[in-house]
């Protein structure tokens, strides 16, 4: 197998959506049906330097979630590609309803990227979390949800995107997030899974920034002489059912780790496919069901036990069943 | 004047066709389907540039039913245009049909699924600054109910049509005054409608939305002022037509009984016979 992950992290810290924004730029300067739509957040996605250079394919909306989505659509439906670049704790929330009749049900080809997701906005509280997200979107029918790990999958979940007629949902962070990927040399493919760290003693299954923290821990569990399969679920809706249940077969046990409630995410994504294909037991690691503690994102992901440690614990409790 | 007698008994063939819809798959909206049949009539046979055999040409005017549940009328029209063929009217609502009772873009002829209120403009508001960025002349029209406008995001799409200054953007308001608890003013005050949205920075006129006529030269101005979106107050009376169901607040989605429609279809029929 090629490796593909980095390791140990290397203090790359580039934010995912600074790495979209670039991304889109270039793109958008190739073609001109390619949109974004901002709610009064083109600072915080990263996008003034898009609204400067393309002033023509910016287009704000002020703030109201409802009609950036709606007219997403609209704009969608007349040959557009409208990436809407809203905080996720509003895009996927306030505006589900669009999400679900003019973006799903239409299928209208919409990308909302949900910035400054989880708990970015860590010390604003929960009316500024968005650890809901995957699940809600997730249960609606005709929209893919994505989570970059880091800037290069940003920047190849992207360029793909722009290729894909069909509705998705991307959350990224706010924060500058460690590399997880070498480099953008590896295979990205939307809903297929890739192993950045092969093993067979016990499987890591996270998504987003998370899996810079199941990269550390499997460097940390190999010094003990535990062999941790990590497995990068970037997409979350189609999932790479094949993956998980190779997983749960070769592995035995599997940990869940996600910037998401304990309810309705990754965990419980890929909780439904072993109970149903492959049982084997399932640690679930996100955020209770609570509304969770102020802090940085450190201190939150340390908090509740999205850490290398806990990660650590939970896998030799597991192997010593 | 022959163009006005041809709109009138396409209008009234139009609401007989529904209520037959209506009757046979037990369901539906009745009133508004009948309120908003004038408007739709003159949409559809004298506005906009459609071609039923070319569904997604690029260059078509645009028609975003806001008010989705008043479909019936909608439907009886793209049948009897063309879209698609007249006998799958008979399945209205009946299992598997992809004529369902709110919008369905499955069917050649609709843009968007609709159904969720408050959410046309917005819509409305994304394909029209679409072709202004593309530099075409398609118009988009766009139909609320009035007790739609108590939508949060009716007003965040009033907004940004008059920022984006939509000038080939129409949005009609079919006023019929009835909702389905009762009066609109009685469940949430919309007057003065009008001056709302001339504050919102729209072209508002108000019209006879039952006067095939009138309705024509309205849009026929549409947009009387430069870079300003055009608001169509289109009064009607819900249930117009059927003389026992006008103005009852309970033909919102009442279905005739055997004599209800039977009366209803006399009526409508002597209506047509005197339109010559």
């Amino acid at each position: 197998m090629k490796n593909v992950a980095l390791k140990p992290a290397k203090g790359n810290k580039i934010a995912n959506r600074q790495a979209i924004s670039e991304t889109l730029l270039d793109l958008a300067k190739k073609d001109r049906d390619i949109l974004v739509l901002t709610s009064d957040s083109r600072g915080s996605a990263s996008m003034v330097q898009f609204g400067k250079e393309l002033p023509d394919q910016i287009v704000e909306v002020g703030i109201a979630e409802q009609n950036i989505v709606g007219m997403a659509s609209g704009l969608a439906h007349s040959g557009k590609k409208p990436f809407v670049a809203s905080p996720a704790c509003f895009l996927s929330m306030r505006s589900i309803e669009q999400i679900k009749v003019d973006v799903a049900y239409s299928q209208t080809n919409v990308k909302l990227i949900g910035i400054s997701g989880g708990v970015s906005y860590g010390a604003l509280g929960m009316s500024h979390h968005s650890l809901q997200d995957l699940a809600v979107t997730r249960a609606i029918p005709g929209i893919d949800v994505m989570m970059p790990a880091d800037r290069h999958e940003a920047k190849k979940m992207i360029e793909a995107l722009v290729e894909y007629d069909r509705p998705v949902y991307v959350r990224i962070g706010r924060n500058p997030v460690e590399d997880s990927y070498l480099s953008e040399d590896y295979d990205f493919q939307i809903g297929k899974a890739v192993t950045m760290k092969d093993g067979d003693d016990i499987t890591i299954i996270a998504t987003g920034e998370t899996v810079r923290v199941a990269l550390d821990a499997a460097e940390a569990l190999f010094e003990q002489g535990i062999e941790c399969r990590v497995i990068n679920m970037h997409t979350i809706k189609p999932l790479d059912e094949e993956a998980i249940i190779k997983a749960a077969k070769e592995t035995g046990k599997i940990i869940t780790i996600e910037e998401h409630s304990i309810h309705g995410g990754l965990g419980a994504a890929v909780a439904e496919v072993v109970v149903q294909h492959q049982p084997v037991p399932v640690k679930i690691i996100g955020i209770p069901d609570e509304p969770a503690i102020t802090g940085n994102t450190a201190q939150v992901f340390e908090y509740y036990g999205l850490s290398v440690e806990n990660v650590k614990k939970i896998a030799v409790e597991l192997l010593a069943k | 004047m022959e163009e006005i007698m041809f709109l009138k008994r396409k209008a009234t063939e139009i609401r007989m066709e529904l209520l037959k819809m209506i009757y046979e798959a037990k369901t539906g909206h009745t009133g508004g389907s009948l309120s908003n049949t004038d408007i739709l009539t003159v949409l559809y046979y004298k506005m906009m540039n459609i071609d039923p055999n070319n569904p997604k040409w690029e260059d078509r005017d645009r028609y975003v039913q806001s008010k989705g549940h008043a479909v019936e009328s909608l439907w009886a029209i793209l049948a009897d245009k063309g879209f698609f063929p007249k006998e799958e009217l008979k399945t209205f609502s009946q299992y598997k049909s992809r004529l369902i009772g709110h919008p369905n873009n499955k069917v050649p002829g609709i843009e968007m699924n609709t159904g969720a209120l408050g959410h046309g403009l917005p819509i409305a508001v994304g394909m029209a600054l679409a072709a202004k960025l593309d530099g075409k002349s398609y118009k988009v029209y766009t139909l609320m109910g009035d007790g739609e406008q108590a939508e949060g995001s009716v007003w965040e799409g009033a907004m940004a049509a008059s920022q984006y200054k939509l000038d080939n953007l129409v949005a009609i308001i079919d006023r019929n005054k009835l909702q389905i608890t009762g009066s609109t003013e009685d469940v949430m005050g919309l007057e003065p409608l009008g001056d709302k949205w001339r504050s919102f920075g729209w072209d508002v006129v108000e019209v006879d939305g039952n006067d095939v006529e009138a309705l024509v030269e309205v849009f026929s101005q549409a947009p009387r002022t430069p870079g300003k979106p055009t608001m169509v107050v289109a009064n009607t009376v819900k249930g117009k037509g059927v003389s026992f169901a006008e103005n009852v607040a309970a033909w919102h989605h009442h279905v005739p009984s055997k004599e209800e429609f039977e009366l209803a279809m006399k009526e409508l029929s002597e209506q047509l016979e005197v339109l010559v």
